[in-house]
């Protein structure tokens, strides 16, 4: 190895065979970039361009209605109810999926997965059926004057259903790759369960649980379908964010539409550098486990059993 | 692995004080149930998810079923086999397959150019590959319209070549390609990313070309991953409904998309209809899901074995 890695001529080759010629290089890349060009940096900036369209004081107008208030103001309550339950439900789903063996784990680990496969649309009709005027718990619903459909309850828990495997979805594949063998040790050592969690486990999954977490608040904001099926459209009532942007484009407010969904857009990018930055310092500490003195995994040596298993968590 | 004391010890994170500092470990008689499970939580986390599995996921479902169940076959049928449904099943699945293959494509040379190639602004381009999971459907409706409505900044260019691509079917597929851009990439990429340089060295080696090694070596061992991507954005696009109703214009039989036969049924109070057409659309989701589900067991144990 050392002595062929000399010859600059032998490198070129061995490059060579396992990568492509220059121009095939190029016009892949080419082809790759004017692709993300046209369907996804040209979407993102016709937002912005289309809300600044006539000027920013016409931006700040739109933005500066009491329906846009209040749209605002219920989008971030249905995100501070909606997140926090799913960040309850994760864990635990994760803890007991991740860390237990028990029969029917494959079951309910695919129930877990279907609201991501439920249309958004059947969603909101499924939640219609069970609290609406002809729903399951509608007449009691009413004689109670309770209102869940066409009201903030019923967003909610549309909101809830759709964004529901999130975060779990991010834990389970993370907490499965680390093993028990820490907590384990914790337990032995004399820990209690929830000083367990809360000094071994988190510390280890932190990352993955802060990715799920802004991948669903982001989703939680930005719910269209399902909302819209149990919301009923009332202004300045029921209308979150992107129901809102909806109304504005049908009535041709064009440059009030775009304003609110830049709203959203500008969450989006946050959404997108807080993930960069969560995957940079999860590479950087992984690194730096594999770093550590005596650890490396030099061909998972079987003399130091703990490094290798820190080092596979990868 | 099998140590007693594993990495926690060395790991830098044992420096913590013991915060019991006078439990005594584990008496005698928990050691049975200790060899099985030994981490506690496991009936609390259990009960907890289970029942909330139940109440926001199964109770809406059953009453989904349930409402089917009151009608009759016939009622059934004619509810999900409508000229105007059936025009939205031949779009919604049309489209959906359409834009799923068109990702399964870029979304390779996507991830392939990503994880092999250098470029300038590789980093953030990495990073808006997962836009679409993150920008809400509704704004991605609107702008993708704006761009290619008559005025807008691609449409300009093509009406007078007289392609018109929002408010017709074309404007759903370039939807439905938008929402489904992450999948393929984000499955193929990390496998392509472990994937051994040394089986490749060895093609070349063996005197295989690049196109070859590429078919015989490379595509074997991603087309797992491949086929889970691809699955994955035509089961997103089958249910997406925000992106879409912006652009398709809507018209019956033509730009109708299955989602907003339901919406349609609802808005005239036919929820009978409205729960038929979803019960469709259910299945196949459940079918699709199980396809993934099998598909990621079958890409597992390629990288297993």
């Amino acid at each position: 190895m050392a002595e062929s890695s000399k010859d600059p001529r032998k490198i070129r080759r061995a490059q060579s065979d396992t990568t492509e010629a220059p121009w095939v290089r190029y016009t892949l890349i080419t082809v790759a970039l004017t692709f993300v060009l046209l369907f996804l940096v040209l979407p993102l900036a016709a937002v912005f361009t289309e809300a600044l369209r006539k000027g920013f004081g016409a931006y700040v107008d739109g933005l500066r209605e009491p329906d846009a208030w209040s749209a605002i103001r219920l989008t971030l309550i249905v995100a501070v109810i909606a997140v926090p339950l799913n960040l309850v439900f994760g864990v635990a789903a994760a803890w007991a999926i991740a860390k237990f063996e028990f029969p029917g784990k494959a079951i309910l680990t695919t129930f877990v997965d279907l609201p991501f496969s439920v249309s958004p649309v059947v969603a909101g009709l499924m939640y219609v059926l069970v609290f609406g005027a002809q729903g399951w718990f509608g007449p009691w619903l009413q004689a109670h004057d309770i209102k869940v459909i066409f009201a903030v309850p019923g967003i909610v828990l549309a909101t809830i259903f759709v964004t529901f495997p999130f975060i779990a979805r991010e834990l389970i594949p993370l907490m499965q790759a680390q093993g028990n063998d820490e907590e384990q040790a914790a337990i032995v050592l004399g820990a209690t369960g929830w000083q367990t969690f809360w000094h071994v486990t988190l510390p280890n999954i932190k990352w993955g649980l802060l990715y799920g977490v802004i991948l669903c608040n982001a989703r939680a904001m930005g719910e269209f379908g399902a909302v819209s099926v149990v919301s009923g459209h009332i202004r300045g009532q029921t209308n979150t964010i992107p129901l809102h942007v909806e109304i504005l484009y049908n009535e041709y407010q064009s440059v009030a539409a775009f304003a609110a969904a830049s709203l959203l857009a500008i969450l989006a990018l946050v959404t997108l550098v807080i993930k960069s930055v969560v995957e940079w310092r999860n590479e950087k500490e992984l690194a730096a486990s594999a770093d550590l003195p005596m650890e490396a995994p030099q061909a998972a040596s079987p003399v130091f059993p703990g490094g290798v298993t820190r080092s596979t968590a990868a | 692995m099998s140590a007693v004391f594993p990495a926690g010890q060395g790991g830098g994170r044992a420096h913590k004080p013991a915060h019991t500092p006078a439990q005594e470990p584990a008496p005698q008689h928990t050691k049975k149930r200790a060899a099985r499970r030994v981490l506690p939580g496991f009936r609390l986390t259990l009960s907890y998810t289970l029942l909330y599995l139940v109440l926001i996921v199964l109770v809406p479902l059953s009453a989904l079923l349930f409402k089917t169940s009151t009608l009759t076959w016939d009622q059934f049928w004619l509810a999900v086999s409508g000229p105007r449904v059936m025009a939205s099943y031949r779009l919604t699945f049309g489209a959906s397959l359409f834009a799923a293959l068109v990702n399964l494509v870029f979304g390779l040379l996507l991830a392939w150019v990503l994880v092999r190639y250098t470029f300038p602004g590789k980093k953030i381009i990495d990073a808006l590959v997962d836009l679409p999971f993150a920008l809400p459907t509704a704004v991605a409706g609107i702008s993708l319209t704006a761009l290619l409505a008559g005025n807008g900044w691609i449409g300009q260019y093509l009406e007078p070549m007289d392609i018109k691509l929002a408010f017709t079917p074309s404007g759903v597929v370039i939807a439905l390609i938008f929402v489904g851009l992450p999948f393929v990439v984000r499955t193929v990429q990390p496998v392509l990313e472990d994937m051994e340089k040394e089986l490749e060295e060895a093609a070349s080696s063996l005197g295989a070309d690049r196109w070859q090694t590429f078919r015989r070596v490379i595509f074997p061992t991603i087309s797992p991953a491949l086929l889970t991507g691809f699955a994955m954005a035509f089961a997103r696009a089958i249910g997406e409904y925000g992106s879409v109703i912006f652009i398709a214009g809507n018209m019956p039989m033509i730009s109708e998309i299955t989602p907003l036969i339901i919406i349609g049924k609802l808005e005239q109070y036919d929820y009978a209809g409205a729960t038929a057409v979803a019960v469709v659309m259910l299945v196949i989701s459940f079918v699709l899901l199980l396809v993934i589900n099998a598909l990621q067991g079958w890409q597992r144990r390629r990288a297993g074995g």
